[in-house]
């Protein structure tokens, strides 16, 4: 700059305290929360003291397990199965020559998250409903594994995608000009500088399967709680600090992997 | 020019082969992208075309549908069967909810608007390290567990919450205030639930703003508040638009929020629909009202499509 300013060109007055607030604001509750499972007293508002012993009972509950081990076979088959058809697709839409009905495939695959969660909701539970009752097909648990999958291709897609458009083309034509097939070229140069995208991707996928209410709720039959679905539940009877432990257990998961996500897009930012 | 030398048949030949290439590899791109479009089109279009299908046709008495055609779960939208006489009576209540909703999700999204776009702009302007940590703070609970964060708000606001326990020792109250299950839960719960989803598209457009044209703006005698609302706002539109519309549609549709914070009493669209399906048992009109918030949320999108489509975007 020529001359010494006397103000800030991007100062707005005022606006650094909304910020400010902003984040207390996400935050504040969200701690709170966390420090009440630490709370040795029975009540969820009242703090008497500091103890561990909420999680570990909630860690002893036999529920709580069966809840842990439904949501984990679930988000984890609902993400492997998620990520692969996200790649590929991503692969046969991004940098190609358009194909026909390329457009109509692009809108399929963000349908999810266009439809409102809970319309999507009731819909899957008719369409389960009905191939249950006409086909007498039911594929018990693997009816939330299929509804995840079609909400996590979408959350797999967009960052596989994103990585896909910055990724340097020349690589792969040096490729083919030292002679390597397509496969090669593919296997070699594209797929290793795709892997970022698709661990960004497949942490998304994890993280909306892993934390999914709605959805779940309604499709879920008997016998099939997930770790979201138990906390509901427990909502429902008189609390204890116990439904504080096993929120914490939840949000410090979904931290965990957004913040693997983010690091990861943001190296190739960098 | 070696291609001075080629035959008329070897280039004919060899576009031949380009084409066929061409070909290939879109048949290949469309065999890759097949996985995930069979996927959701069965599992995710093919289910929105069955509830279109169970929108006209009969309740069954214990949940599901009959197989006969029926317009009542469209009428029964806005209107009651009379049980002696047979006749309709307009019965706005379902219709009530429905304006109500869309009134939780418009103060929803101008609330989040005017928190959302000073908090972006204030990361936008931030030094590119720090920025990144400011995008972390937000993205965090953007993806974190909603069912959870709404519980947090719960208790806080409950009648032996952390606000009327701080109130009543203060000696500010000598009861609680009830807030829990009320309108202004379900405001409060929208709010908190929605403002990251303002905020980081509203980053990300913001974040491409080219500064000289603000420094332009000031050496033209603009005040602060005209560099904001005549450049910086305008140039932003794009993500508004974004931001307003990632709020708005979820709000709309909102069911967790209403559900915990509302308690039942004050219902918004999602519990109404998800109430058709469980205690109601009334799946088609379940259907009919899912299909209704559906055009609301498809108004929405064209709106966005119109404003974003064919305009120069800047940068």
């Amino acid at each position: 700059m020529a001359e010494p300013r006397a103000i800030d060109i991007k100062d707005q007055p005022g606006f650094r305290s909304i910020a400010v607030i902003c984040v207390l604001v996400l935050y504040v509750p969200v701690l709170i929360l966390m420090i009440f499972s630490l709370n040795s007293g029975s009540l969820v508002t009242h703090w008497e003291g500091v103890t561990l012993g909420w999680y570990g009972s909630a860690l002893l509950n036999e529920e709580f397990h069966s809840a842990a081990r439904n949501t984990l076979i679930i988000s984890v088959t609902a993400t492997i199965v998620s990520t692969i058809c996200a790649t590929l697709a991503a692969i046969g839409m991004t940098r190609v020559k358009p194909w026909r009905g390329i457009a109509a495939a692009f809108m399929i695959i963000n349908l999810p998250l266009m439809v409102p969660e809970i319309i999507t909701a009731v819909a899957t539970l008719s369409f389960f409903a009905l191939i249950a009752g006409t086909f007498g097909l039911n594929f018990g648990i693997g009816n939330l594994v299929l509804a995840h999958t079609v909400f996590c291709i979408p959350f797999a897609y967009m960052p596989i995608r994103a990585r896909l458009e910055d990724m340097d083309l020349t690589l792969e034509y040096a490729a083919a000009d030292l002679y390597a097939t397509p496969w090669n070229a593919f296997k070699r140069i594209t797929l290793p500088l795709l892997v970022p995208g698709i661990m960004s991707g497949a942490a998304l996928a994890f993280i909306v399967s892993f934390d999914d209410f709605t959805i779940t709720q309604l499709v879920a039959g008997p016998g099939q709680t997930t770790l979201p679905l138990y906390i509901w539940n427990q909502i429902r009877r008189p609390m204890t600090p116990e439904i504080n432990a096993i929120s914490t257990i939840l949000l410090l998961v979904s931290i965990l992997f957004v913040s693997v996500s983010f690091l990861i897009a943001r190296r190739r930012a960098k | 020019m070696t291609t001075a030398a080629l035959s008329p048949v070897t280039l004919s030949k060899a576009a031949s082969f380009e084409a066929q290439a061409v070909k290939t590899s879109a048949r290949r791109n469309r065999l890759l992208s097949l996985p995930a479009l069979i996927i959701i089109g069965i599992f995710g279009v093919l289910p929105l075309i069955i509830i279109c299908v169970y929108s006209f046709l009969a309740a069954a008495p214990y949940g599901g549908v009959q197989w006969q055609f029926s317009t009542d779960a469209y009428l029964n939208f806005l209107f009651q069967r009379d049980i002696f006489d047979d006749t309709l009576q307009f019965t706005p209540d379902f219709l009530i909810i429905y304006l109500r909703s869309f009134l939780f999700a418009v103060v929803t999204t101008i609330v989040c608007l005017l928190l959302g776009f000073p908090t972006a702009y204030f990361m936008a302007t931030r030094p590119p390290a720090q920025r990144n940590w400011w995008v972390l703070l937000i993205t965090i609970p953007f993806w974190s567990n909603l069912l959870v964060r709404t519980l947090a708000i719960m208790f806080i606001i409950r009648d032996e919450g952390l606000i009327n326990n701080a109130l009543l020792a203060l000696g500010v109250i000598d009861k609680p205030i009830t807030m829990l299950y009320t309108n202004f839960a379900i405001q409060l719960g929208l709010l908190y639930a929605f403002l990251p989803f303002m905020v980081l598209p509203l980053y990300s457009s913001l974040e491409k703003l080219d500064f000289r044209l603000i420094e332009a703006a000031y050496d033209l005698y603009a005040t602060r508040q005209k560099v904001l609302w005549r450049v910086i706002i305008p140039l932003s539109k794009p993500g508004i638009i974004a931001g307003c519309l990632l709020v708005f549609i979820p709000a709309l549709g909102a069911y967790v929020t209403p559900l915990i914070l509302g308690g039942g009493v004050h219902l918004m669209i999602g519990d109404l629909i998800a109430q058709q399906f469980g205690s109601g048992r009334n799946w088609p009109l379940g259907c009919a009202q899912a299909l209704i918030l559906m055009a609301a949320v498809l108004v929405a999108l064209y709106f966005y499509v119109r404003n974003t489509s064919g305009k120069v975007q800047h940068g």
